[in-house]
């Protein structure tokens, strides 16, 4: 029965037909080494160095002027800065996702996404970080917030999500980043073995640290790589659980929910596979890659896209339901003035962004349909975005007394520092899809060796 | 070759895993000691035939994570209760769910950093030469191809016996890697 059942069920393979060892080394590594960079990386590098620069006029006019150019005030004293670092810091979960959970579930595709989507996953966390930072108006003192032996005789209070904020992300980088460079060595070594140029063999060999294939370090490393893959799993969780706690544990109608941290958590993997669409569809594209990232791999993101973005759909529902359900007046009011107060058109923005325009992931032609995930991708990028802005703005905007009722309104410096830290990001990433192999070889290699693992 | 460079070992070129984890198996059965494979990644079952047994690194680990936990636990109760503390309405100065976070994140860190230094340190690595880089057809152990080397320094290594015993595998190389002192 389990027999026939194999049969007529046809899942496509995970690489290419023809592929063996030296195939896949030099496809990969070629692209870094031998191939001719494609005009279109010159021109998606140029326009992240655009938005860099301009990234960095933005943080200078911060630092010589001060957060008034921003469109902060009180009540919303947050604004764009936490907006754009929940956004950006819950992309990054999707590649930690890929990357350990899926390890550790024994999901042979993700061996030819992991490593572009644990770079994106960096990148992510950097832009993430810089909004904290910035936000702080005085951020030449950004060190204030570790403990560390000074004069004043101070400690950072351990009590505040905001300090847990700090020890999270500050974790989650490191290890995020220990994690990448550790699955690059063997392809460091790749690299430094294939390379013409003297330049070029030192840069790899140098990063590489001498490493040579022992069955004696590769026993040891895949101990360490599983074991670090079992550390990032609650890691990931934890980071946007704390990210939660930076509202939650506030006392404000719209914030103060026991839901958020798994509300959160999905939101945060559902928007880091939007993410990773939106760079797998073009990049396998460019290079020529859809036998390495194949349609497979694409329809599984896909699907769990969806899945994440069905949890996601729940808790607007749920927490709309709660508010009625508590019969607290300032709670069904933050309900009732997200769906018609100021910021209306931006609300169902996010459910038309967000909730409507995914469902067509149900239908298995639009999943085939790269052109189609693409633009539901960025459809959801742009909601995680609104939805992020609708908790942090529409919760501060009505204060308890009409009095303190506000608005915000983001000026051009606001905008200038976001669309800077796409630019910084998309620099980045297009920078490691130069320089480093941006599929994990010695990984593919291991399932070309046993293409039975590949069912699902 | 220089005057000082002495036989580091005898290296097999083999083009699959299977033929290599059948070279390991007899050189093995024959009484050699001092051999190590290297292969382009993580070849199932090659460590069983080598006989490595238990690796240290999660213990480097374990060591790290509870460095951590302990780290972050002492370091918000000595703040807190015996060298800054504060009263915030009464409530007690040990408020320990209020730590929770920071250790866990802590106990993390230090685990992970560890693991990764622990890793290196028991691979001998960062090691930028080694003999076995001298030999040039060496390069395709990261690309393609499954190396056996049995040690000079093996006591039941001989220059023409190991040679013969290598060479009945029909690999696909057979190299005599020399070691420049």
């Amino acid at each position: 029965m389990k027999e026939d059942l194999r049969e007529t069920i046809y899942t496509p393979p995970l690489i290419g037909l023809g592929h063996d060892y030296r195939s896949l080394t030099e496809k990969i590594s070629g692209i870094v080494l031998t191939r001719k960079t494609p005009l279109e990386w010159l021109a998606l590098f140029g326009l992240g160095f655009i938005g860099t620069m301009m990234l960095m006029v933005a943080l200078a006019t911060l630092l010589v002027r001060g957060i008034g150019i921003w469109g902060v005030n009180i009540p919303i004293a947050w604004g764009f800065a936490i907006v754009n670092f929940v956004w950006w810091i819950g992309i990054g979960h999707a590649g930690t996702l890929i990357s350990a959970i899926l390890l550790l579930l024994h999901q042979a595709w993700r061996q030819s996404i992991n490593r572009f989507a644990e770079a994106m996953t960096l990148f992510a966390v950097t832009c993430a970080g810089l909004f904290p930072l910035a936000h702080l108006g005085r951020p030449w003192f950004f060190y204030w917030l570790l403990p560390y032996p000074n004069t004043m005789g101070l400690w950072p209070q351990w009590r505040s999500p905001l300090v847990w904020d700090v020890f999270a992300v500050g974790t989650y980088f490191t290890i995020s980043l220990v994690f990448w460079f550790i699955g690059l060595i063997p392809d460091l070594a790749t690299m430094r073995d294939r390379a013409q140029n003297r330049f070029a063999r030192a840069f790899y060999g140098i990063l590489a640290m001498g490493w040579r294939g022992s069955a004696r370090h590769w026993y040891n490393y895949e101990s360490l790589y599983v074991l670090l893959a079992g550390l990032a799993t609650p890691l990931v969780v934890s980071v946007h659980t704390v990210v939660s706690f930076d509202f939650t544990i506030s006392i404000l109608p719209g914030w103060h929910s026991t839901m958020f941290p798994p509300y959160f958590v999905a939101g945060a993997i559902y928007s880091g596979f939007a993410m990773v669409l939106t760079l797998a569809i073009p990049l396998r594209k460019l290079y020529h890659l859809e036998d390495l990232i194949t349609a497979r791999h694409i329809e599984n993101m896909a699907k769990l896209m969806l899945a994440t973005g069905v949890i996601v759909a729940y808790s607007y529902v749920i927490e709309a339901f709660i508010s009625w359900y508590s019969a607290n007046e300032y709670e069904r009011f933050v309900v009732i003035n997200r769906a018609t107060g100021p910021y209306w058109i931006l609300y169902w923005t996010l459910i038309a962004t967000n909730l409507v325009v995914p469902q067509l992931l149900w239908s298995r032609r639009i999943r085939k349909d790269n052109l189609a995930v693409f633009l539901i991708a960025l459809s959801v990028n742009v909601g995680m975005w609104l939805e992020r802005f609708i908790i942090v703005v529409t919760s501060l905007h009505r204060d308890f007394l009409p009095s303190s009722w506000g608005m915000y309104y983001p000026t051009i410096w606001d905008w200038a520092t976001y669309f800077g830290t796409i630019g910084l990001f998309v620099m980045l990433f297009f920078l490691f899809v130069r320089l480093l192999p941006m599929i994990s070889i010695f990984e593919m290699k291991q399932i070309v060796e046993k293409p039975e693992v590949s069912v699902e | 070759m220089k005057a000082t460079s002495v036989l580091y070992g005898f290296m097999a070129e083999f083009a699959d895993p299977e033929s290599l984890k059948e070279c390991i198996r007899r050189a093995k059965a024959e009484g050699f000691r001092r051999i190590d494979a290297y292969t382009p990644f993580p070849v199932e079952g090659v460590s069983e035939e080598l006989g490595l047994h238990r690796s240290v690194v999660p213990l480097i680990v374990l060591i790290g994570g509870l460095i951590g936990a302990l780290t972050g636990a002492l370091m918000q109760w000595y703040s807190s209760v015996v060298d800054y503390p504060l009263n915030i309405g009464g409530r007690p100065f040990n408020s320990w769910p209020s730590f929770v976070v920071i250790t866990f994140e802590l106990t993390i860190l230090f685990a992970g950093l560890f693991g990764v230094l622990g890793m290196l340190a028991v691979n001998g690595l960062p090691k930028p030469h080694h003999p076995l880089f001298n030999e040039p057809h060496f390069d395709r152990v990261t690309q393609d191809r499954f190396f056996m080397c049995i040690e000079a320094r093996d006591p039941r290594f001989d220059s023409r016996e190991t040679w013969k015993f290598l060479e009945s595998f029909s690999p696909e190389g057979l190299y005599a890697v020399q070691d420049q002192r």
